[in-house]
């Protein structure tokens, strides 16, 4: 579909095929920011930033832990806020981009966990432990789950994106429990070094490596989801006009 | 500079196990997941391209 002369409105990329057009076009973009994002937190982080007092080299896990878990609660409030939209406004191409978030929003629950196991090992000597933070967090990794699984089990889209939306909703209030999980409760793992009020309680070089990776990998979710919402519009809007002239002549590329 | 030789990079104080095996698990998704989403994408066209031939 070619970009239209008509002027843009509130709602011109909620149609599914011009908003295809719009991200295809912002994909490589995307990658870019992540490339270059990715090399200046890992410089930061390796070379510039000190050895810990008290962790020694094991804390530089940090970049890559804490950044995840960030994205992994980031993503679930965004895909449930665009399933809730989807569902309220009967918008399918919100429904269709909560749908393509929830891959990569397990996927850094994944990390978080994954990454933290392997920090707890060396920093309190297991590997896992039941504390309200670790739990939530596994219990968020199963509440991706739980809405891929859904939203791919009913066969009418338009129930499984609603069914999806419920879930997803309810389940948003998970996150601010993972969030406030080590204040509320007595955790093994550290409470907040970084708050809305206060100064961050970490050296200025460890932060800026950790900010850096943070952008990188909100880059890199903006273009991986793209990347999969422009497959899941084409899955969905197979047999529209559009699509049929887009795939003219296109065996596939 | 924090490193004085190539060894003590990839050793990270006697951590290296642990700070490595959290950098490959990160470069290993973030590499395999834009892939599957390519090949997802690359497929629903040509499920799209061939569907709309066998309608014409």
């Amino acid at each position: 579909m070619t970009a239209t002369t008509a002027p843009l409105r509130l709602f011109t990329f909620a149609a599914p095929s011009r908003f295809y057009a719009l991200i295809g076009a912002l994909v490589p973009w995307c990658w870019a920011a992540t490339v270059l994002l990715t090399l200046a937190g890992l410089y930061v982080g390796f070379f510039v930033a000190p050895t810990d007092a008290t962790q020694g080299e094991a804390y530089r896990i940090i970049f890559i832990h804490v950044p995840a878990a960030w994205m992994s609660m980031l993503l679930y409030v965004v895909m449930a806020a665009w399933a809730g939209i989807g569902w309220a406004f009967n918008a399918r191409l919100a429904s269709m981009l909560a749908r393509a978030i929830a891959p990569t929003g397990a996927m850094f629950t994944f990390l978080a966990l994954w990454t933290g196991s392997f920090w707890g090992k060396p920093a309190w000597g297991t590997w896992w432990v039941w504390d309200a933070r670790l739990t939530t967090e596994l219990l968020l990794l199963f509440l991706y789950f739980g809405y891929i699984a859904l939203v791919n089990a009913i066969d009418d889209v338009r129930r499984a994106d609603q069914a999806g939306a419920l879930l997803a909703l309810v389940g948003s209030v998970n996150v601010p429990v993972i969030y406030f999980s080590v204040k509320w409760w007595n955790t093994l793992h550290q409470g907040a070094t970084i708050s809305m009020t206060a100064a961050p309680k970490m050296a200025a070089t460890m932060l800026t490596a950790m900010l850096l990776l943070t952008l990188a990998f909100w880059a890199y979710a903006f273009a991986v989801i793209f990347t999969r919402t422009r497959a899941v519009v084409i899955e969905r809007e197979a047999h529209t006009a559009w699509v049929g002239e887009l795939t003219q002549g296109k065996s596939g590329s | 500079m924090n490193w004085h030789s190539t060894n003590e990079f990839f050793a990270m104080g006697g951590y290296g196990l642990y700070v490595w095996g959290s950098y490959a698990a990160a470069a290993a998704l973030m590499l395999l997941e834009p892939w599957l989403a390519q090949r997802r994408h690359r497929q629903a066209l040509q499920d799209a391209a061939s569907a709309h031939r066998s309608e014409s």
